[in-house]
Parts: structure tokens; sequence; C-alpha cells
């Protein structure tokens, strides 16, 4: 080898010697030029031409416009002008002057007015005052609030519960607690606006599975499982999730929980599980949807809800195992550094709890008011219902969209304005339209409560149906 | 304004933050190009009498404000604290593993001990082993209504904090030096608390519907209105949570393209809402306006990164009071950059509102300054008016715009109604809507206890942090130690204190804090101030190495009233 080499090096002072003069001139003048570009070129050098004098710096200052704070709204935007409720918005509901029936609030269980509520929250009241002045860490737990937590967590069965004093915050700050940067989740395409944000907050990796598609979903697992093999030091130390609606808001169904479980266990992947909707409504003691399918509830890492449509009040919790929910107290942002929730507002909470305790009859009742909706809701012309006959909160979508998703809205909106004049108050799904990751067709809202009576859902199908006939022909 | 502003941060100096910032109205266009005068270089700066007047013509009356110097030995003394608990930290945790100590930390269930761990043990090392030994001191639960006086429930541990049980007894009148009770709105009786009961009466607790869809009251409606009175601004918009008031609606604001330029001790909730709006963040050092104004004119220059296209607007947040530093911003500082770069102002008066100002108006009125020049006006009602949420006020098109595109507005459960209701009752009682002077009364008596309560600490010889107007109180413990035994020592005299750490600090500037309340009497905060010094000499808390100022009998307190 050495010996190759120096013959070799031989040949090329041979070659040198050999090479005709013109050829070494040329070759001399390219070395020249190389390192005349190389040293002795201005490119090299940016920052002195590119510095800015002071100078300069202040005509691009005075230069320099802005745009405005906020683009101006358009006069007719249909969420400028919001409707005016008067008194409270029970089932008999004073929209803008007229008295209405409730088709439109997320008080399932009718529990918003119910004196045996108000009387606890007034005697929480009366002894508390209205506000915490503090978050939970600094004077700002109460009694009221271990208590609520407590049976919170006996009423689903799990080890542990943890309050929110917002119910829009509760999953939001519960993702980002656990699913960190590098972290992958997996979610629904149709998860509500609150996940969203909550994914957005953990800046993990978000996969998202076609809308209860669990095909989807296994062939997104098989991928990362791949993947998964190719780097497995990696794959050691990055946490996987799934995130569900029980009941999803925006498409009114429910999500294959069974499956989901198997899913869990074949990839390892925790699942997350929002059940704003469906707390206090499926299953036969309104435990929602691990009850609804039978599924263990400790199969299911984290049960998150709000307090704020079935049970009637403010906020939201999460339920699970303590090693998982006790993470939340020192980790989830709106849970730290928030003022608590009202004491009163955690009495109501806990009345409530105890009447659903009571009574589950009154989820039998919801659900049979719910498939009594579905059924009459069936074969509006135009009109296209969407939902599961269990689920209080419907939407009608229309049958032939005109492409345009502004008219479909305005055209929904008067079929709401009709219903409206009627005495039967419904309302328009609204949605933050540059916001949302998969926006989901236009619809009107039919929300199923226990004190709807046959009448009432008789009332507002008919006044449906004829402002389908007059609007959409 | 002087070199030695900001260098608190570079070299842990103290400073007296004082000004020498040109008059940027009349003149703009000074040496230099700047509104306020680059330091040449940051100087260890010598101390200053504490009643040095800035030489500012934006300041009506004197900006003082100090961050003493953490003193050497104290600061190593901290670092070796840190050391012998991680030390330990890492010993008992060798014991755990090996089962010699018993451990009483959950577990992951056993049929999903082979998924990927959910916490990487790294990252509750701390939470293990000094968290968990002062553990006592946080989460404390109380039983009555959160006022100067509270009652708590007496809780014990078995097994060094990591359960706790309630015995039964209830610890009684335990003097509160740590709700954010700024006006004493906190009752359970008063014109405040039967107004709330006939809401509730009349509305129930819950909304069950968004503001956009249903959940739209006349009450809701009321409060917005009387906000933008109150605050003198064109219109205003209330949410459900102080927090999710700034992370829900600085997204709208700002997008791609934009910038925010954040104070760095801003809350958890700016931050989250500057980074959930996918702008670039820039962050100044805290109320440093050089700072800011190096990051405006390096901002405008240059463009975005990389592309060079100009920015599409620039946002400055900061906020009124910072909570863990006591300090107030320099607002009329900001609001002079703020017009001579074009930059739009976001001002968080989370504990400014109701707290500073003769007419309770937060930091605007504090100033004397005009509520206009503060493009968004943000505040929360958990604090001074006793209930909860927040709000957002200014211009009518800035609400216009949040009211269709609020997260809030859309997707969140509107305000419960006998919150709503505390509120308007509170706010027209600050107003003097009522007809009374109660709330002028107690404008004044807050003042007049932080004035005296500062005074007293500083007298005493403790490192007081912030401004001299503040009621929030930070107190400098510096050793992770004394966090726990000063909390525990106060509450064993029957004050109830908040005491806070890393990660709520920087790691060796652990503090107490006490947030005076109008509600304190003289006696409480005389009480309160005895054991303090009485725990200050057992724990040696009294750092101070400053003259202490003689307590002349003949000064009163009245005379450091803010002149209104």
């Amino acid at each position: 080898m050495a010996a190759g080499q120096q013959w070799v090096l031989v040949e090329m002072v041979q070659a040198f010697y050999e090479a005709p003069a013109y050829h070494l001139i040329l070759e001399g003048i390219l070395i020249l030029w190389i390192v005349r570009l190389l040293f002795f070129s201005k490119t090299y050098k940016p920052h002195e031409t590119y510095k800015l004098t002071e100078k300069e710096k202040e005509d691009l200052i005075e230069e320099w416009q802005p745009e405005p704070l906020v683009p101006p709204v358009s006069k007719d935007h249909p969420s400028l002008n919001y409707d005016v409720v008067t008194g409270p918005p029970s089932h008999k509901i004073i929209i803008n002057g007229k008295e209405c029936t409730n088709f439109a609030s997320f008080n399932f269980l009718g529990l918003l007015d119910s004196d045996r509520v108000k009387d606890k929250a007034l005697a929480s009241l009366k002894k508390y005052g209205v506000g915490t002045c503090g978050p939970r860490g600094f004077y700002g737990t109460f009694d009221v609030h271990l208590e609520l937590e407590s049976r919170l967590a006996k009423f689903m069965r799990t080890e542990e519960a943890i309050i929110y004093s917002y119910g829009f915050a509760t999953i939001a700050s519960a993702i980002p607690a656990y699913s960190k940067r590098g972290d992958i989740i997996f979610v629904d395409e149709a998860a509500c606006f609150s996940i969203q944000k909550g994914l957005q907050a953990s800046r993990s990796f978000i996969k998202y599975f076609k809308h209860n598609d669990m095909e989807d979903l296994e062939r997104l697992l098989k991928e990362q499982e791949l993947e998964d093999q190719k780097n497995p030091r990696k794959a050691r130390v990055t946490r996987k999730f799934i995130v569900v609606e029980g009941l999803y808001i925006n498409t009114a169904d429910v999500c294959p929980l069974p499956e989901l479980v198997r899913l869990k266990y074949k990839y390892k992947v925790r699942i997350f599980l929002e059940e704003s909707m469906s707390f206090g409504v499926l299953g036969e003691h309104g435990k929602g949807v691990t009850e609804h399918f039978g599924v263990n509830i400790d199969d299911i890492d984290l049960i998150s809800a709000n307090m704020e449509n079935a049970v009637a009040s403010i906020g939201g919790f999460c339920c699970g195992r303590s090693f998982v929910i006790d993470h939340q107290r020192l980790s989830g942002q709106g849970y730290c550094f928030s003022a608590s929730l009202p004491p009163m507002l955690a009495a109501a909470a806990i009345e409530a709890l105890s009447i659903m305790e009571e009574d589950p009859e009154i989820f039998s009742v919801l659900k049979r008011r719910c498939s009594q909706v579905h059924q009459a809701l069936q074969g509006i012309p135009g009109l296209k219902l969407v939902g599961v006959p269990f689920s209080p909160a419907l939407h009608l979508q229309l049958e032939r969209s005109s492409g345009c998703r502004s008219s479909d809205l305005q055209l929904l909106r008067s079929i709401v304005d009709h219903c409206l004049d009627r005495h039967v108050a419904l309302t328009v799904a609204r949605y933050l339209e540059k916001e949302e990751r998969f926006m989901p067709p236009p619809s009107i809202r039919v929300v199923v409560t226990v004190e709807q009576t046959d009448e009432d859902i008789q009332k507002a199908v008919s006044c449906i149906r004829e402002a389908a006939s007059i609007f959409l022909r | 304004m002087t070199e030695s502003s900001g260098s608190k941060l570079l070299n842990g100096e103290a400073c007296q933050r004082t000004l020498r910032g040109k008059n940027a109205g009349k003149n703009g266009f000074v040496k230099n190009h700047c509104v306020f005068e680059h330091p040449r270089k940051y100087r260890r700066p010598t101390e200053r009498s504490q009643n040095a007047a800035p030489n500012s013509s934006l300041y009506k009356k004197p900006f003082s404000e100090s961050f003493e110097e953490t003193p050497l030995l104290v600061a190593v003394l901290t670092y070796m604290g840190y050391g012998i608990l991680t030390i330990f930290g890492y010993f008992r945790d060798f014991l755990r593993h090996w089962n010699i100590e018993k451990c009483h930390i959950a577990h992951e269930r056993e049929q999903q001990k082979d998924f990927v761990p959910l916490y990487q043990d790294f990252e509750n090392f701390y939470t293990r082993n000094l968290y968990m030994r002062i553990r006592d001191n946080w989460n404390r639960p109380i039983c009555s209504v959160p006022g100067a006086k509270v009652d708590l429930v007496e809780r014990v541990t078995h097994n060094y904090n990591w359960t706790f049980e309630h015995t039964g007894k209830v610890v009684k009148d335990v003097i509160n030096m740590g709700s954010y009770n700024y006006l004493g709105f906190a009752e359970n009786t008063g014109a405040c608390a039967s107004a709330a009961i006939e809401t509730t009466h009349a509305y129930g607790v819950g909304v069950a519907s968004t503001r956009c869809e249903i959940g739209n009251l006349d009450i809701h409606e009321e409060l917005e209105q009387l906000v933008a009175r109150f605050l003198g601004v064109e219109s205003s918009m209330a949410f459900g949570m102080g927090f999710a008031t700034n992370s829900m609606n600085i997204p709208p604001l700002t997008g791609k393209g934009c910038l925010i330029l954040s104070d760095e001790l801003n809350h958890a909730s700016l931050v989250l809402g500057a980074r959930l709006s996918g702008s670039t963040i820039r962050v100044f050092k805290h109320n440093n306006m050089q700072s800011l104004e190096k990051l405006l004119r390096d901002a405008i220059a240059h463009g975005q990164p990389r592309t060079h296209r100009p920015w599409k607007k620039i946002l400055i947040v900061v906020e009124g009071i910072y909570s863990m530093e006591g300090s107030i911003v320099r607002l009329p500082e900001v609001i002079a950059l703020k017009k001579r770069y074009k930059a739009y102002l976001y001002l968080d008066e989370a504990h400014s509102i109701g707290a500073l100002g003769p007419n309770g108006r937060g930091v605007v009125d504090y100033f004397g300054l005009d509520p206009k020049d503060v493009d968004i006006m943000m505040g929360t009602f958990t604090k001074s008016f006793g209930a909860a949420g927040g709000y957002i006020g200014g211009r009518k098109e800035l609400i216009d715009y949040l009211r269709c595109h609020s997260h809030s507005a859309l997707y969140a459960t509107s305000m419960s109604p006998p919150v709503a209701q505390q509120i308007i009752s509170s706010m027209k009682i600050i107003m003097g809507e009522d007809g009374s002077t109660l709330g002028k009364d107690r404008l004044r008596q807050l003042s007049e206890n932080t004035t005296y309560f500062r005074r007293k600490l500083r007298e005493m010889g403790f490192i007081i942090y912030g401004n001299d107007d503040s009621p929030v109180v930070p107190l400098m413990l510096y050793m992770p130690a004394k966090i726990g035994a000063f909390g525990r020592e106060m509450l064993k005299r029957n004050i109830g204190t908040v005491v806070v750490g890393f990660p709520a600090t920087p790691i060796i500037e652990s503090r107490a804090r006490f947030c005076v309340s109008a509600a304190h009497t003289r006696e409480m905060l005389d009480t309160a101030l005895r054991a303090i010094s009485e725990v200050g000499d057992l724990l040696q808390l009294k750092y101070s190495r400053r003259e202490r100022p003689l307590s002349t009998p003949g000064w009163t307190y009245e005379e450091s009233l803010l002149q209104d």
C-alpha cells in the first residue's frame, strides 16, 4: 500500500515536469483567483455593510406602519350582536323580550333552577361569600372544594378528582400537564375546541385520525410502532396518548370506547377522555360513556368533564387514578395559576351530584326524551339530523349545502329566528371559522332536557318543519 | 435612566429604580434617537437614598421601588442549602429504590407497567424531595370567608406530608395575610352579599350556554357597561375566568407575523396566551425600559427573522402590579415608548385594579394617565372585587372584534349570575354610586395599611421588594429551609402567610408574600408585625444592610398618602 502511494507521488512529480508551460500558468492563475475569492472578497464580510446606521434605523422606525390592532368587524357579523336573555336561562327563557321554551341551553337535567341546588348555593354564599380571593395553593382551598373532589371521585368510582374553576380550562390544562414537546397525541378530527387548545399548548406531535374511524387510528398507531422499532431509544421516552370525546359536541355521536381500550393495550397508548357532553347523561347512573359501554373506568387514564352542562354549575373536573391526577396539582396551569372555584358554585355542584345519586331515574327519562326528539326530527325535508338517538345535543344540518358557508348559516339562522318568533329557542352552533382545525358543517343545535314535555317537543318539531318548508322549499 | 436599572438581574445588584427619561411627547428625537437613553454599560451602582426623587417629567409623584441586593453570604448559604437537599434527595431515592425507606408515592397500574412512563423520574425529584418536606405550607384548607381573619381546617400528617388528615378541629381567627382581598370585599354579609343572594334566587348559579349562543344574560350586559364606565373606556367584555381571559384573548389579537414583547416576569396566563397566538415572542428584563426600547428598535429596524419583512404589529404585554415582585409597571414610560414606536399595549391589571389609584381604577389611575393610551385594558375580578372572572376593556372596535372572535365568547360557558352581581355591587361601591363613602374609605384604608406595613417591615430590617405603594409585599427568605420554617412559625402565631420558592421565584430568591387588605385593622397589622419580627429574629431574616430609617414619632402615614 505504502509503495503504491509513493509510486503515485512520483508519477505526479513527473507529470508536473512534463506539463506544458501554459497549463501551469493557467493553473497558477486559478489558484490565485481562489485565494482572492476566499480571502479578499467582500461578500464574506456581510456585517460591515449590513449593519444599519442610527439614521437608517430611525428612518425605518419612522416609515413603519403597523396594521390596526383589530380588523374592522362588519356590522352584520353573525356573532356581533348577541341575543339578550332576560332572567334565568332555564326551561322557559326570555330571549330578546320573548318567552320561549328552551331547546338551546345544555341544562340537560334541568338542575339550573332546582330549588335544592339554589338553597345549597345560598347557604354556602352566606357562609363563605362569593369569591375565593386566591388560587388553591394560597388560602383558596375551601373545605367545600375538598368535599366536591371526594364526592366526584366517589361518584365516578375513581381514586381521585381535581376541580378547575372553568370548564374550558379543564382539558385544555390537563393535556399539556402530561404531554410535552416530543410526545405524540392521536386525536379525533372532530375533537372540540378546548381539546384543540390543549393540544396546541402541549407542543406535542399531533396526529389526527378520521372521526370515529378505528381503522384509521390503528393505521397511525401501526405507523408509529414501525417508527418506534427504528429508533427504540427515542420510543422509550416518547409518551403516546389518544384524546377522544365521550359524546362529541360537534357531531353528537359517541366514541367507540371498547375498541379504543383494545387499541390502548395493544399499542400501549394512554387514553384521555373528555366527557363534558356525556357526564350526567349516559349510563344508568349518569357516569358517562364508560358506564354506557360497561368499560372499566380504570382502563381510562384520565376523564375530564365540565360541570356546566348536566351539573348546571360552573367549572370542570378531571378524575382518574391518583398516580395520574395528583400530577395536575402542580402542573395543571389552569389549576395552579387561577383563582379557585367560588365555594357557592362548588356547593351547587355537590347538591347536583346528590340529586343525580338519589334519583338515577332522571337519566332514563333523559334518554327517553332524547330518542323521542331524535325520532321526531327525522325526515324533515331539506334538513338532515346528525347524532345518535341517545345524544341530548343533536345537530340539524342542511341536506343540500349552497356551497357557501355564510349563506348556509344565514339560511339556518332564519329557521332559528322563525322558531324564536313562535316561542321555541334554538341556536345555530357557533364556531371560530379561522381557528377550528376541521370545520364542522353549519348546523342548528337542538338540546334535549328532562324538563321538555311531549307538547314542547311536538311544538318545536312542527315549528322547525314549518320553517324548513318555508326557507328550504 | 440610571445605569442601575435592571441590573438586579445581571449582577444581583440592588437598584433604586429611578429614572432620567426624556420628555418623549415634546421631543421624541433626542440624542441617540432613543426615548430613554441607553446605558453605556451596566455598572455597579451605589445604593441611593431611599427617597431619591426620580428625575423625570413623566411621573407626577415619586416612583420609588427597590430590590435590595442579596447579601453574598446569604446567596452562598442558599446554594449550599439546595446542594444539601439535593444530596439527601438522591440518598433517599436510593433508599426508596431498595425499599429501605417506605415509599408513599402513588404507583402506576400493574397492567400499564410496560407503558412509556408518564413522568420522567427527574421531573418529580424536586416535588418528591424538596416540595414534599414543606408541603404543609400550601393548600391549607379554610372554612370561612377569606376575609381579614380566616378559619383554617386543622390538619395533621403522620407520614411527613405525604398525606394529610383532618382532625375535625378548626383553627379559629387566623389573621389572613395571604388572600388577594385588597379592598375587603370578601364578605358574607353586607350589600354585595345580599345582592348576590337575590340574584341567586332569581337566576340560579349556572348558565349552561356560551355568550354567543344563548348565555348572554342581561346581567352580563349590565356588568360590561359598568366596567367600561369604571375604567373610562368605550366598551368592555367580561369573561368567566381570569386566567382564561389572558390565554383566550391574546390569540385572536395577534398571530403569525406579529411580535409580542413580554416582561420576563409576566404571569403564566399571559405567557400561555402569547404562545397560543403563534406570534414571535421576545422577552425584556423586568420593568426595564431600556431593554424594552432596544427590543422595539431592533424589531422595527430588522423586521421578521429571516424574511426581514416588517412586523404586522407589535404588542407590548405588561402587568400593573407584579404579584411576586410587588413592583408597579413604569407605565408612563411604557406609554411613551408605545407611542413613539407605534406598538400596542396590553396591560394586565390582575392585582392593580381596585388596589391602586385614588379612585381604585388601577395603575392608569395611579399615574394619572389617560386610559385611552392603553390599547387593551385587562384585569380580573378575583382580587379586589371578591368575585371571579376577568375583563377586557378598550375601544369599541376592539371589543366588537373580541365579541366575534374571542375563544371564550364562543366556546366557554358565561359567567355565573351571582358572581356577576357581586362584581356589579362591589364596583358600584368603589365608584361611590351606592351613595356612600364606603368605597373611598376602603381605598384610603388600603393605601394607609400598605404604607404602614411596608414602612414597619423595612424599619425592622427585612429585605422587602417592590414599590412603596404596592399592597403586595414580598419579604425575602432566600434559604429553602426558611420557607417551611417561616410558614409554620407564623401559623403557630395564628397568622396565615404565603411562602413561595422555586419555581415561582428564582432559585435563590425564595420569599414570603403578604397581601395587605383594607379589611385589616391597625391592631391586626400590629399583631402580624410583632409576629413577623419575632419569627424574623428566630430565623435570622433581618438581612437588610441599609441604614434603617428612623421611626420618627412625628411622621405619620397620612403624609405619605397619595396626594390626590
